[in-house]
């Protein structure tokens, strides 16, 4: 159910690693529920440090986080119960079929073995895996790895998905495809937070975009707001020109 | 904050958490017996090392060894496979280690550690995998001995408390393979550390009885977990063995159940301090 507070919340989320300087300096992340947040920013900005932190694979140093009206810190395994995550780092097992994979991450997730595998019948339909459901993952072109990790992730209709990067190194008609499930999840009621490489797909996809660089938020707001806050036309122009003058 | 209602599925599951870390574990341990099952080349592989310790030492060096112990080359091997059983368990850690290595460069350790299952299950899951494979090791190397004329003793009973701690050493040396997995830095450092399990699988009362070895290689050879197994696993299938004449050897019944405890006791809370800090 959809409440008034933000699906997710941070306040100057701080982490830095042993032996270099921070990787997070104080992030704000504020994000409706039921919509499609963009965390852009250059190559070592901290939005895989964030994504991690907030789906309980990496701690922080200080500053406060709530994600699905859940404390990060305190209740992981509330999260997690609440949470989906697929890209650059949480992975599908490359030597089982597509299949089994899908069912012993619905098992995991606490489905039973029936339920999990009508799910995964499910999954694989819908994401259009059902011919390659008995190969190994290995096999599978980029663009289907994708598709099937985005569907492991989806498997316990999480209230809130991250996705890194979800459709880096896909050719144009996978990303397509990535798209349409994204928008068809934020309708339905799931939040997003994406990561991306790719300013069209941060226009296209997202309501409102956090810019960051070198673990600092340096801009906020609707890819228009952030057009027009720059006198660009495009968003790569302001994604340069903000990420400059940081 | 306000608390959704949206009955989030930690509340609604029912079952303790201990229920729920054994069928995690039993999911997880399932999925490395499937891998055997994709990739039958591997399980293979995994077999060849005890068939050929048999055959190597069993028949090349076999009549070498029983001369230098003063015993026919049929009773070395009657001393020996006791031995081979237990090395056979600690060759198990480079499988383990590699395997946990890979899952962790390759990110379904990550996966994993995002999903609301138990989070021991994640680790356990191999354990448990590693003594299934160590019973159909066990029994193939049984049925191969059993060929080449060797024997058990003092009946069934005898056998399956042996089996039972040969099963335990290798859920032991399953959580060291899993501690290791999570400490090297990938599966390449996994195999060149290898090499290791020699001189764990050698410098032991596996192959060479201990009151050969020179006098400094002795004393670890005695006190080596493998040892203590093996021993014991001689006196319970009645194979010949010199009488015990240190104190590891006349408690190596005690000694064989003690150490695999031991291990896992160490072992075991130090890998889930390890996973716990991988996000670090
Ligand atoms: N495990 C780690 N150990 C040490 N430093 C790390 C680690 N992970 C990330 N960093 C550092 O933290 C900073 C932020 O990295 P992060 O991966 O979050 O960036 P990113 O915005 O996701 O970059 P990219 O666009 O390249 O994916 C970088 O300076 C990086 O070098
Ligand atoms: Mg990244």
């Amino acid at each position: 159910m959809i409440t008034d507070e933000p699906a997710i919340w941070t306040q100057g989320l701080r982490k830095s690693y042993p032996g270099r300087g921070a990787a997070l300096d104080g992030i704000d992340l504020a994000v409706p529920a039921g919509t499609v947040h963009g965390l852009l920013g250059p190559n070592g900005a901290g939005k895989t440090t964030t994504v991690r932190i907030l789906a309980t694979l990496a701690s922080f140093d200080s500053g406060q986080a709530w994600v699905a009206g859940r404390n990060v810190a305190r209740d992981r395994a509330g999260v997690r119960a609440r949470i989906g995550i697929a890209g650059q780092y949480a992975a599908v097992d490359g030597v089982l079929s597509g299949r089994q994979n899908l069912e012993m991450f619905a098992r995991l997730y606490r489905m039973r073995a029936r339920e999990a595998r009508a799910r995964a019948d499910e999954l694989l339909e819908r994401f259009d895996l059902v011919e390659a459901a008995g190969r190994p993952v290995r096999g599978y072109s980029g663009g289907m790895r994708r598709r099937l990790d985005l569907a492991v992730s989806l498997i316990r209709s999480p209230r809130v998905l991250f996705l890194d990067e979800p459709t880096t190194g896909l050719d144009p008609r996978s990303r397509l495809e990535v798209w349409d499930a994204v928008r068809e999840l934020a309708d339905s009621g799931t939040t997003v937070l994406l990561t991306t490489q790719y300013l069209e797909e941060a226009d296209r996809l997202c309501s409102r975009i956090t810019m960051v660089d070198r673990g600092r938020v340096v801009a906020e707001g609707t890819p228009a707001e952030l057009k027009s806050s720059v006198g660009g036309r495009d968003l790569d122009e302001a994604f340069l020109l903000i990420t400059e003058g940081a | 904050m306000t608390v959704s209602i949206d009955g989030g599925m930690t509340e609604t599951v029912h079952g303790s958490r201990i229920t729920w870390a054994m069928v995690d574990t039993w999911v997880v341990a399932k999925r490395h017996l499937l891998h055997l099952v994709h990739r039958p080349d591997e399980l293979l592989g995994t077999l060849m090392i005890p068939v050929m310790a048999v055959a190597m030492f069993g028949f090349v060096f076999g009549e070498a060894f029983g001369v230098a112990m003063d015993v026919p080359g049929a009773e070395y091997r009657e001393f020996l496979l006791p031995g081979l059983f237990a090395l056979t368990m600690a060759f198990g850690i480079g499988n383990t280690t590699i395997s946990v290595a890979e899952d962790v460069r390759g990110g379904v350790l990550d996966r994993m550690r995002s999903l609301p299952m138990s989070p021991v299950a994640v680790l356990a899951g191999r354990a448990l995998a590693d003594v299934i494979l160590a019973v159909v090791e066990l029994s193939i190397l049984l049925a191969l001995g059993t060929l080449f004329g060797w024997q058990a003793h003092l009946g069934l009973g005898g056998v399956i408390a042996a089996l039972g701690l040969l099963v335990l050493l290798r859920m032991a040396f399953s959580w060291v393979g899993i501690l290791l997995g999570l400490l090297v830095s990938g599966p390449e450092a996994a195999m060149k550390y290898f090499a290791l399990v020699f001189p764990l699988a050698m410098v032991a009362d596996t192959i060479v009885p201990t009151d050969l070895m020179p006098g400094w290689l002795a004393l670890p050879a005695e006190w080596n977990p493998l040892s203590s197994t093996v021993i014991a696993t001689r006196e319970l299938f009645g194979n010949t063995a010199g009488p015990a004449t240190t104190w590891v050897g006349e408690h190596a019944l005690t000694m064989a159940v003690l150490w695999p405890v031991a291990i896992i006791a160490v072992c075991l809370p130090l890998a889930m301090a390890r996973l716990r800090r991988l996000g670090r």
